[in-house]
């Protein structure tokens, strides 16, 4: 089973969440950092990393030998990422979706692909607990090739925990799609309301089953409840504020393992959503 | 004019709720919502929309069933496994590379502009304010926010404001990048929570990167001061001007259940008393 954990909002409780309900089940089950921008997964799981590789993306490079300037490639990309400019040909790489157009159209097959570098996926583990996440390179613009070759390593044998970015857009439509279950975890203010809205309308247009955390739930209204009531949405868990919990997570240390009353909780949660995923 | 853009790398650390105080606190500025993808700041600021347009950007291929003869050169050449075996192009997997639609024999394939979200104008209590909203789902989140800033400046410059005052995406990717390029500073709002210093520390990397200068306050600083310090120890390390703590102050939740930033809800609330420190010590930074 793969549960995708998202919220729209940023910094509702995805990560807190992803971290507690793996530990709390301790063994085979593997989380896959997908918030590739900001992973915060790894502060919290501290897992052995074992290995490192670098993930890169092709891109056009030019011979200008063969190049007759013809500029069929300057046509066909649709991202401006190459262009003729007088006796040259300028790729712009930053740009380049590798969709090969170029390449493919070029009659004088005077171009070939290289790398640009997406960032790196590192691989590792914790006691029972598989670990992989992507590190987008700073500067770079294009998470979804990376996060997609993060679900790479989805282990089917076993549950995937996929920790999702914030937003609605095409990053975390890479990390929700395909998942047997999205968990959406928001906070029962106006912003994480308006948020929540635009997640499980994402969710809906999946066709994903999905299921509320709500964090912090005794600060803000009740609008957030009584949009579940009315979007059918299933409340499986509900989180208040609490300073201990928020002085447990500025450490980087896990809620079930400071206070372990906790790990009860994540468990009932998990079979909530076995019930509602299978 | 000048246009500060208000980003953090994580979600969630306060960015909206400051901007919208900041918003009660200058004068002679425009305001902007660049967060595209879950834009809140307009909860607070209740605009009143003047113009609203449609914003298209890149394509989706749709093959055209009746001319398709099923040759497969479209499945062949597609990086996205975006067309079916029934040669049905899925939306969402499509990158908009135009390929298959360049290359089918038949010309059996459209290639249209997409409509992927709506940007406004708007008259708010604090001035004029451009935001927008991108379609569920959507893809150009970057191109948006590179428009709707563009509008926001064109605003500013029209009414001669002195400021444009941008609330910026979460992460350090697409979005965030097309929101720093000819920006005067960026203020980064971090957490002192492992996570925050984690992701400030990226995201400082992304605007030195671009060489937008930038400075830092740290928002519920009291939930674990040693960790705040340490953030503040790596911003003056990278010259980082670092210009505030804000505490934690539930005032800031009640302040937008009421839709009303920090400075309406409660002048004398220390978050409110921590901000204006923190807006005073910004627009002497800008010198504004």
């Amino acid at each position: 089973m793969i549960i995708s954990i998202a919220s729209g909002k940023g910094g509702t409780g995805k990560t807190t969440v992803a971290t507690n309900l793996a530990v709390s089940l301790g063994s085979d089950v593997q989380i896959l950092d997908c918030d590739v921008e900001e992973p915060n997964s790894h502060l919290f799981i501290q897992p052995t990393i074992e290995e490192v590789e670098t993930i890169t993306t092709p891109v056009p490079e030019v011979d200008m030998e063969k190049c007759n300037l013809c500029g069929k490639c300057g046509e066909i990309c649709q991202f401006k990422a190459i262009v003729v400019i007088g006796e040259t040909v300028l790729p712009f790489l930053e740009l380049c979706h590798s969709c090969g157009g170029c390449m493919e159209v070029c009659p004088e097959k005077a171009i070939t692909e290289t790398g640009r570098e997406l960032g790196v996926i590192e691989r590792g583990h914790r006691n029972g607990i598989e670990f992989v996440h992507g590190k987008l390179r700073v500067g770079e613009a294009m998470s979804p090739p990376l996060i997609k070759k993060v679900r790479e390593y989805t282990n089917p044998d076993i549950l995937t925990i996929i920790d999702a970015p914030p937003g609605t857009s095409c990053p975390v439509i890479a990390s929700m799609r395909g998942a047997d279950f999205v968990l959406l975890v928001t906070e029962p203010t106006p912003f994480g309301l308006h948020d929540l809205k635009l997640a499980v309308g994402a969710v809906k247009i999946l066709e994903i089953p999905c299921g509320l955390v709500i964090n912090r739930s005794d600060m803000g209204d009740d609008q957030v409840k009584k949009y579940a009531k009315e979007e059918d949405v299933p409340v499986l868990m509900e989180i208040p504020f609490d300073r201990r919990i928020a002085e447990v997570y500025s450490r980087g240390e896990m809620i079930v393992e400071v206070m372990p009353e906790w790990k009860e909780r994540f468990l009932e949660l998990y079979h909530s959503i076995e019930k509602i995923a299978v | 004019m000048k246009e500060i853009v208000i980003i953090s790398g994580k979600g969630g650390t306060g960015k909206t709720s400051i901007v919208a105080a900041f918003a009660s606190l200058a004068e002679n500025k425009a305001l902007c919502d660049a967060d595209v993808d879950a834009a809140d700041l307009h909860l607070i600021m209740d605009p009143e929309i003047k113009e609203r347009h449609d914003f298209e950007s890149g394509r989706t291929a749709i093959i055209n069933q009746d001319k398709c003869t099923e040759c497969g050169i479209c499945r062949d050449l597609c990086r996205w496994d975006a067309i079916s075996a029934d040669f049905v192009v899925d939306s969402i997997e499509c990158e908009g590379c135009g390929v298959c639609y360049y290359f089918c024999p038949e010309e059996a394939i459209d290639f249209p502009l997409n409509t992927c979200g709506e940007w406004y104008l708007s008259d708010t209590r604090f001035g004029p304010m451009a935001h927008a909203r991108l379609g569920i789902a959507e893809e150009n989140s970057g191109k948006l926010v590179s428009l709707i800033r563009q509008e926001g400046k064109k605003l500013a410059e029209e009414k001669n404001l002195d400021l444009l005052l941008t609330d910026g995406p979460p992460g350090i990717g697409c979005p965030v990048i097309a929101s720093l390029g000819g920006a005067a500073s960026v203020l980064i709002v971090s957490e002192p929570t492992v996570s925050g210093r984690h992701d400030m520390e990226r995201v400082a990397e992304l605007a030195a990167f671009f060489n937008i200068p930038a400075m830092l306050c740290v928002n519920k600083f009291d939930l674990n001061p040693e960790q705040g310090k340490a953030i503040e120890a790596f911003a003056r390390e990278k010259n980082i001007g670092v210009i505030g703590r804000v505490p934690f102050d539930p005032a800031f939740t009640k302040a937008m259940v009421q839709g009303k930033t920090i400075v309406e809800f409660d002048g004398r609330s220390e978050g409110c008393e921590a901000v204006k420190t923190i807006w005073k010590e910004l627009a002497q930074g800008l010198e504004i």
